[in-house]
């Protein structure tokens, strides 16, 4: 790769003091990466959504009614399917509950490693356990603490006088909440270190300056930690609300979709992959798609000049 | 500052602690798990009773792992040297160089990595499945992993990369290019060198991706020929319905994720100012 750019560059060089313009230079620098990226992700893309209007399978009976290219048929298929929009309110109930708990345990784990001034480094460390613990491995962690047998979470509850006999994973709403307690545990931290990223740049003297005028611990975390923290939280917040929109491998492994925890990208899958059924798996993952990149421009759209890093970054 | 290094007060402690308990403790569990033998499996004991490493020995012995163990050292290693060579090119032209399309470009990279995978993952699960045009058949093949990784391994070296080069004063580029180099040649003896830490960064959060991602590797592969350990492990645990080897799965999910937590633990200032160079800058 190296090699070859070398080659294409020096015989230019000579002729010229400075070598490659600038945009020749770019243009040449950037568009292996562009390349890739159109192969791999645009195109795809591109094909998925002529999949979900030119196919479409015989063998699942309720589907019959369509053939030869469908147009939206399987979008209408899909739309007036239970399983869809049981699916969407499993995703979306799914990320509401965890981001939300992971915005609250977050910022008060990113609070106290920033009071706590001499274990941070190990804190730090600490923190950053949970998040390089692969999801597949969070789960199978959840999966045997809440085994009724193998697990303890149920004598724990037996303990202090609860229902000590609960099947989690094998029942409603119970295997849901398992799988929000896992990704809480996994992604909660990666929230803190973000919020605390944010806490560092706030300098002390305007703490300072808030307690000599008199206020208390409560206002200045109203008044001035909250709304600097503004852009680093709802940055945090977009990555981890995109992040559960497209979740996948947690119901997989914890419960292949049974019991109320069929997320949508769970049940594109099941329809293509499993199922074989192409134009209805890709008419599901493109309706992802959508609901996905819609929460993400909404979010920029309230967000907006917020965004500071982006403006940066141009 | 100076009154917050003095004296830590005690409900920050408690808060520390209960943080650290937090964190550690299901990793603690799923050790104890991995280390119980088949008949105390059924006990809810927090440290096993006959301690015994069978488990371990078991999933050594077992092709299916072995395989995909090694499929995911090639499929993260691969991916990574691939994504820095191919990334630092365009991370250097983003940081550095004027050209049309840029804010188009960042754009484009900034919405791949809200792509839900699921996107992708059902046509090119078509597509390598029954590849048009004779092309070759990827489907269940290491590079039929490793061209889609790049895909959403690219944009976070690119955002990585283009924050640290940025860091590197101009000055030094300038001071080469007046001594007659190009700017490619300061590119690539003034600034890639000064930009390794900034690389090894890149490189440690592209490889945990790619040790970790799941979707894809489930997608795209049938067999242990091109497994890697996430998607294998998840495949062991639905291979037996009425007995699951939970004692083994847990032993190889302690033994892919010892080499992660080494590395975190290793680099965990490089990995808290990547993220942090990746997510709140943008």
């Amino acid at each position: 790769m190296e090699s070859a750019t070398v080659t294409t560059v020096r015989p230019m060089s000579r002729r010229r003091s400075r070598g490659l313009s600038e945009r020749r230079l770019a243009t040449l620098m950037v568009s292996p990466s562009v390349a890739l990226i159109v192969l791999v992700a645009a195109y795809p893309i591109g094909y998925a959504i002529w999949m979900s209007m030119h196919e479409y399978s015989v063998r699942v009976a309720g589907l019959s009614r369509w053939a030869g290219p469908v147009g939206l048929g399987n979008y209408k298929a899909a739309l007036s399917d239970s399983a869809f929009w049981d699916a969407v309110k499993t995703t979306f109930v799914f990320t509401g509950a965890s981001v939300g708990l992971e915005l609250v345990l977050g910022m008060v784990m990113a609070l106290t490693m920033h009071m706590a001034f001499r274990g941070q480094g190990v804190l730090r460390t600490v923190i950053l356990v949970p998040w390089a613990v692969l999801t597949v491995v969070t789960a199978i962690m959840w999966q045997t603490m809440f085994d009724p047998q193998l697990g303890f979470v149920n004598n724990l509850l037996g303990a202090v006088g609860l229902t000590n006999d609960t099947v989690w994973l094998g029942t409603e709403p119970q295997a849901l909440i398992v799988m929000i307690v896992a990704d809480v545990w996994k992604t909660a931290p990666f929230m803190a270190l973000l919020i605390l990223a944010g806490l560092q740049v706030i300098p002390d003297d305007v703490y300072e300056a808030a307690r000599v005028d008199g206020a208390t611990a409560w206002q200045r975390f109203t008044r001035i930690t909250l709304p600097l923290l503004r852009p680093a939280i709802l940055v945090a917040l977009i990555f981890r609300t995109l992040d559960a929109l497209r979740l996948f491998d947690l119901p997989f492994v914890l419960t292949k979709g049974a019991h109320g925890t069929e997320t949508l990208s769970l049940l594109s899958y099941q329809t293509f992959a499993q199922n074989r059924i192409y134009g209805l798996g890709s008419a599901l993952a493109v309706l992802t798609f959508i609901i996905v990149m819609s929460v993400s421009f909404l979010y920029i759209r309230i967000v907006g000049g917020n965004l500071r890093g982006l403006e940066d970054a141009r | 500052m100076d009154t917050r290094r003095q004296h830590t007060p005690w409900y920050a402690w408690t808060a520390v602690a209960a943080i650290v308990v937090f964190c550690l403790f299901p990793f603690f569990w799923l050790i104890n798990v991995s280390l119980k033998r088949g008949p105390d499996l059924s006990s809810s004991s927090i440290i096993p009773p006959h301690p015994t490493l069978g488990n371990y020995r078991a999933i050594f012995d077992n092709p299916d792992f072995t395989h995909a163990l090694g499929n995911s050292i090639i499929v993260s290693l691969v991916t990574t040297a691939l994504a820095l060579s191919i990334g630092s090119f365009c991370a250097y032209a983003l940081a550095r160089l004027r050209f049309r399309g840029k804010a188009l470009l960042l754009g484009g990279l900034l919405s791949i990595a809200t792509f839900p995978g699921i996107a992708i993952a059902a046509p090119l699960f078509r597509l390598w499945t029954t590849p048009p045009l004779g092309l070759p058949k990827l489907y269940d093949t290491l590079p039929g992993l490793i061209v889609p990784y790049l895909t959403f391994a690219l944009p976070l070296t690119i955002y990585i990369l283009t924050s640290f080069f940025k860091e590197i004063p101009v000055e030094l580029e300038e001071a080469a290019m007046t001594d007659g180099a190009t700017r490619f040649m300061a590119f690539r003896k003034v600034v890639l060198p000064l930009a390794v830490p900034g690389m090894a960064t890149a490189a440690i959060l592209t490889f945990i991706f790619a040790w970790n991602e799941f979707l894809l590797a489930t997608t795209l592969t049938a067999s242990d020929k091109a497994r890697t350990v996430p998607a294998a492990i998840a495949f062991f645990t639905g291979s037996t319905e009425f007995e699951q080897p939970l004692g083994s799965i847990s032993a190889a999910s302690v033994v892919i994720s010892v080499p992660l937590i080494v590395l975190v633990l290793l680099f965990q200032r490089r990995i808290v100012a990547g993220l942090t160079a990746g997510g709140v800058k943008g």
